[in-house]
């Protein structure tokens, strides 16, 4: 923690977790477009869990808390080390946009999680701890109330557009981060770092279509 | 007998140097924490020596005028640095080694010196790589060696074409290392101005803090100048910008004598000069002639065609083509050594046949070499029926890989590809063999004054071999000072720390003052360089690659006019309190205004031709050798050293005769 | 060759000393041929400049011919100019058009403050290499025949191109961050990548990558500028041979 290049290493660290956590996420969406009951089981035993609920969820919550204040901490070292900026600069010419912006890129997604939060994780949490109904039926006591609450989400255009534009930006976010993370963590090799880099550039489109697609998929079968 | 006094060793030359290190003083480890040494300039030779002496114990400081150590020019070295380690297993030996440079010197090197250098070169390589310095090396792990210019073996070791950087980075990793600890004191940014003597010994130095202009004194019990050559005399030359003669010219005027100042390289592979604008020459190594074929057009109407781009170089076909060295010396071909390439291309440039615009360039071609490897290569590769095109593909590869950088930096400053086209080339002023006179110590005729690598005469004669500046610079700095200084300062154990509080510190101070004063308060009209590119010229007209007496005497007439000019109608623009290049300039070139005279003095009484220095007056009048230079041992086997008198015109000559021992006196002749 | 003339305007930062503040001035100059290198422009500029009773604009440089690492400068928002793989020196004005504005300011990073106008003090290099750029041996000659430690063509080869870096500080000027990684990073590759570094490779990247955060430069964000514009060409593969160096080196060392 004491020096940057340790800094940097942790900040891949907690990057490499959220990455697995997007693609679990993603899994446990893209059921709700297979099946709805398959969905509300899996989403009942993950929100019942303990091991998920008091484990891997403070842990998450935590690697979101770390990457957001490490990167911001980062920034604010990094405009320091610049105290005089260039009259011009011309950083087109040598590093890709993502690359350059990934504060801009991580705040709009921090604004999405805010918008994401109030719309499923407090009621959740509200269900759950505060009324203390850890049943996960809904509210006419047939059938469970997960997917019933997903459909519900998703009948305003807004919202839809909003969750598509924060996608973008995921993407935007990943573009770079993905491959970045591995060079943080020393892994360059002329053999499997291009390698890496497409995997890099695959997930980064095909995880946020994924959210896009289920978003839009839960729209238009609504309308 | 001369008053001056070498100091050679007895006995047989192989046993000079192991008898001296013998019988030489020694400072005991406590008492070297109480003596200070000066060094200036942390190129290859001040870098190595101040590293070592720290080692050793001694108290040091370093200076250098530019940011840091790791700039000096030792850091454009290109090709390599010899060792007689034989590695190659091709008859290589010290004693070849040692005769090598001391014919390719012309004769008129120092026998010990050179011994003693070709003993310590293998432990140079070693010393290298144990600091991590990356040489080439084959696919078994071993290194690799590539031949040069002048001898018949493969002794350079390299690391592509960038072998002075990774010395020189070597050396500044030493020195880091005791800097780090605190036992080099680094002075960057600071310019010596002045030599400060004390009771006839060396004790100080005057500096100046060129950001800030402050001027300070620094003692200690000896100083050494690691300094550099004087090439940039020529204005144009391969030297950096900052190259300069001032630390060594005002230890000249303090009482230490300048040796052979006349002995210049003139490199023959650099980039042809494009305008007047120009304000530096570009050398590419001398490791290119291992590959690349010399010529120029048979006849003057493919000249013209050429120059007026009617006809490409490649269109010329072989019999066409005249590879003028491969001519006139067949048993070395491209290989001969510097100055002898560098006056075939004058002599057929002189004669009508330069392929440029300028008509001062030859052409340095590739296309054979490609060719050669790419066949090699396609064998090692297995590919039996390769194609024409696949085997140029190949060979450029290999060429890649030995030059790539130079063949980039080739392109990137003429905008033609050498891989395509011939390099044009020509020769210019690259390293200066003469220098300040020194014993076998290294010590200077100042007492406590020393003087290594290209700063110091001693080991190249009339004209230096390719990659032995590299060896020499280290061997000095690594392997002979730390050695002979001690003898000096056993000496000064009971001196005790030197005082900057005294008379002689005051008026050496002052003299700096008075002249920055001076040169500030000219306000002429005329700018440091148009000066400096006067100087010049003149230099390259008439003490260049070929020299006469009366060329030569006007020379000495118009450098004093211009230097009388210098101090009349100089522009200095700016402070002498504050960071002012122009005024760092002008310093230099008030200097080079002096050196200049002298050289074309010590030029002028050198009536015979050796080495590097080329008189008309003096070349075989017939005979197999005709019209090569011709040396006169009988009148001139000496080595010139002038004292200051008050006026560069009035230098006293002394004369060091040259005593040869091992080595029978012959004419070079590489035919 | 065409000796076609160009005539361009000139912004450069002008600054008296350290202390004092700076800004951005216009400038004419004419006369600039194609084949003059960038900084022989400069020249022709200053020369014209004291001929005018003006003082000239200082900038760093020595060598010219890319080697020294001396000359810096950040050319129209870019180290080392348009060109690629080359220094400022051996940028050719053949690059540029006639009539074109062309802006010239310092290498900009807190750690290497201006001296005056381009001149920039780059010495937090040195400390760096001061923490431990060297392997410790002395320079006695008494060590082992150099054919005594062969080394993998392969190592020895990457251990070459990472010494190769001329410590201009092109890197730090490129980066977003003004980050020294790749710079650090090219000396611990190149003792890391040789038998006789390895002995002290731990110590080596502790003590360089502290004294490095010393110096105030800022964090890598991996965004590739500085490899891109290093006039030496010096990969990025040598930051993440640092990282895992570094990792190794944390983990392991008591």
């Amino acid at each position: 923690m004491k020096t940057s290049v340790a800094r940097k290493i942790l900040m891949a660290l907690s990057g490499f977790f959220l990455l697995l956590f997007l693609l679990q996420h993603l899994t446990i969406n893209s059921l709700s477009v297979v099946s709805e009951d398959v969905f509300n089981n899996v989403s009942h035993f993950m929100g019942t869990n303990w091991i998920v609920q008091f484990l891997l969820q403070p842990v998450l919550l935590f690697g979101v808390i770390f990457h957001l204040v490490m990167g911001l901490y980062l920034d604010i070292q990094n405009q320091r080390a610049r105290n005089i900026k260039y009259a011009q600069n011309n950083p087109g010419t040598n590093s890709s946009w993502m690359s350059r912006n990934m504060k801009i890129t991580g705040i709009m997604i921090l604004l999405f999680l805010g918008l994401h939060f109030a719309d499923f994780w407090i009621p959740e949490l509200n269900t759950k701890f505060i009324e203390g109904d850890m049943s996960g039926m809904k509210e006419s006591g047939f059938g469970l109330r997960y997917f019933e609450e997903l459909q519900h989400k998703f009948t305003e255009v807004w919202r839809v557009a909003i969750y598509v534009l924060a996608f973008v930006f995921l993407s935007l976010h990943l573009l770079h981060g993905f491959q970045s993370a591995f060079q943080s963590v020393g892994f360059n090799h002329n053999k499997y770092t291009p390698w890496i880099k497409k995997l890099g550039n695959l997930y980064a489109i095909v995880v946020p279509l994924g959210f896009i697609i289920i978003a839009i998929y839960h729209y238009t079968t609504q309308l | 007998m001369s008053v001056l006094d070498a100091k050679v060793p007895e006995g047989p030359i192989k046993d000079k140097w192991t008898n001296h290190k013998n019988k030489i003083n020694l400072v005991n480890p406590a008492n070297k924490r109480l003596i200070d040494v000066i060094v200036v300039g942390t190129g290859l030779a001040g870098g190595s020596a101040a590293a070592s002496l720290a080692e050793l114990g001694y108290k040091v400081k370093a200076f250098a005028f530019q940011d840091s150590p790791r700039r000096a020019h030792s850091i454009a070295a290109q090709g390599g640095i010899n060792a007689a380690k034989n590695y190659q297993n091709d008859g290589d030996s010290i004693y070849r080694l040692f005769y090598d440079t001391v014919k390719g010197g012309d004769y008129r090197g120092r026998e010990s010196n050179v011994y003693r250098l070709a003993e310590v070169s293998a432990n140079i390589i070693d010393q290298c790589v144990a600091q991590g310095v990356p040489f080439a090396r084959e696919y078994g792990g071993l290194l690799d060696n590539r031949s040069f210019g002048g001898v018949l073996v493969s002794r350079t070791f390299y690391a592509k074409g960038q072998t002075g950087q990774q010395l020189l980075l070597g050396a500044y990793s030493a020195m880091n290392r005791q800097i780090g600890k605190g036992k080099i004191e680094m002075y960057n940014r600071h310019e010596m101005l002045d030599l400060v003597v004390v009771n006839g010994k060396a004790r100080g130095i005057i500096v100046r803090n060129l950001i800030t202009g402050a001027i300070e004194r620094h003692a200690a019990h000896a100083v050494v100048l690691a300094t550099g050559g004087y090439g940039n005399v020529f204005f144009l030359s391969t030297n950096a910008m900052g190259s300069n003669v001032t630390a060594a010219w005002r230890a000249h005027r303090r009482g230490a004598y300048f040796a052979n100042p006349c002995y210049t390289q003139i490199h023959p592979t650099c980039i042809p000069r494009s305008g007047d604008y120009q304000s530096k020459l570009t050398l590419m190594s001398e490791s290119l002639r291992n590959d690349g074929r010399i010529w120029v057009p048979k006849n003057k109407e493919d000249v013209e065609k050429i120059r007026s781009g009617q006809i490409k170089p490649r269109d010329l076909s072989e019999e066409d083509r005249d590879y003028y060295l491969e001519r006139r010396y067949p048993a070395f071909g491209n290989l001969v050594p510097r100055d002898v390439a560098s006056r075939a291309a004058k002599e057929r440039c002189d004669a009508g046949y330069g392929v440029n615009q300028t008509g001062e360039a030859v052409f340095l071609d590739f296309s054979s070499a490609i060719e050669r490897y790419g066949k090699e290569q396609a064998n090692v590769l297995g590919e039996k029926d390769a194609s024409h095109d696949r085997i140029i593909a190949l060979g450029k590869e290999v060429i890649a890989n030995k030059y790539g950088n130079l063949f980039q930096m080739y392109e990137k400053i003429t905008a033609d590809n050498p891989y395509e086209t011939p390099m044009k080339i020509y020769p210019a002023v690259h390293y200066t063999m003469g220098g300040l006179w020194v014993d076998y110590n290294l010590m200077t005729t100042v007492p406590g004054c020393y003087a290594a690598g290209e700063a110091n005469f001693s080991d190249h004669g009339a004209n230096r071999l390719g990659a032995s500046a590299l060896m020499q610079g280290l061997a000095d700095g690594y392997f002979v000072l730390p050695y002979t200084i001690g003898d000096y300062l056993a000496d000064e154990i009971r001196t005790g720390a030197i005082s900057t509080e005294t008379p002689e510190f005051d008026e050496a101070e002052k003299a700096v003052k008075d002249r920055i004063n001076e040169l500030m308060s000219i306000k002429g009209s005329q700018s440091v360089d148009s000066f400096h590119k006067r100087l010049g010229k003149v230099m390259w007209d008439k003490c260049g690659m070929s020299r006469n007496a009366n060329g030569l005497e006007e020379a000495i007439k118009e450098i004093r006019q211009i230097r009388e000019e210098f101090w009349k109608d100089l522009r200095i623009p700016g402070k002498a309190n504050e960071f002012n290049p122009e005024l760092e300039k002008a310093m230099r070139v008030a200097d080079f205004l002096e050196l200049g005279e002298l050289f074309a003095k010590d030029a002028l009484h050198r009536n015979e031709s050796c080495g590097g220095h080329f008189r008309e007056e003096s070349v075989e009048e017939s005979g197999e050798q005709q019209g090569e230079a011709k040396r006169d041992d009988e009148n001139f086997k000496y080595v010139a050293a002038w004292e200051w008198t008050g006026d560069p015109g009035e230098a006293n000559l002394h004369k060091e005769d040259l005593v040869f021992e091992n080595i029978e006196l012959k004419q070079r002749s590489y035919k | 060759m065409s000796d076609k003339l160009m005539k361009l305007t000139l912004k450069i930062w002008r600054q008296k000393d350290a202390d004092s503040p700076g800004k951005m001035e216009s400038y004419q100059v004419e006369g600039i041929s194609e084949h003059m290198s960038f900084l022989e422009m400069l020249d022709v500029f200053n020369e014209q400049q004291i001929n005018q009773g003006n003082e000239p604009v200082a900038f760093d440089h020595d060598c010219r011919e890319g080697i020294c690492g001396m000359c810096s400068l950040q050319i129209n928002g870019e180290p080392h100019g348009p060109d690629r793989g080359v220094t400022t020196c051996q940028l050719h004005m053949r690059m540029f058009n006639d009539g074109d504005t062309i802006t010239i300011e310092p290498f900009r990073a807190k750690a290497f403050p201006v001296i005056k106008d381009l001149v920039v003090d780059r010495t937090s290099f040195d400390r760096i290499q001061h923490a431990g750029g060297f392997i410790s041996v002395n320079t006695s000659g008494n060590t082992q025949d150099a054919n005594n430690i062969p080394v993998e063509k392969e190592n020895a080869d990457k251990a070459f191109d990472a010494a190769t870096c001329i410590g201009c500080g092109a890197c730090v000027a490129a980066c977003k961050n003004a980050s020294a990684m790749l710079f650090v990073s090219a000396k611990v590759s190149q003792f890391a990548l040789l038998p006789q570094g390895k002995i002290e490779a731990k110590d080596r990247v502790l003590n360089m990558v502290h004294q490095m955060d010393e110096e105030g430069f800022g964090n890598c964000s991996n965004t590739g500028a500085c490899e891109v514009e290093c006039p030496k060409g010096i990969s990025l593969e040598n930051i993440a041979r640092m990282n895992r160096e570094y990792l190794k080196a944390s983990l392991t060392k008591e």
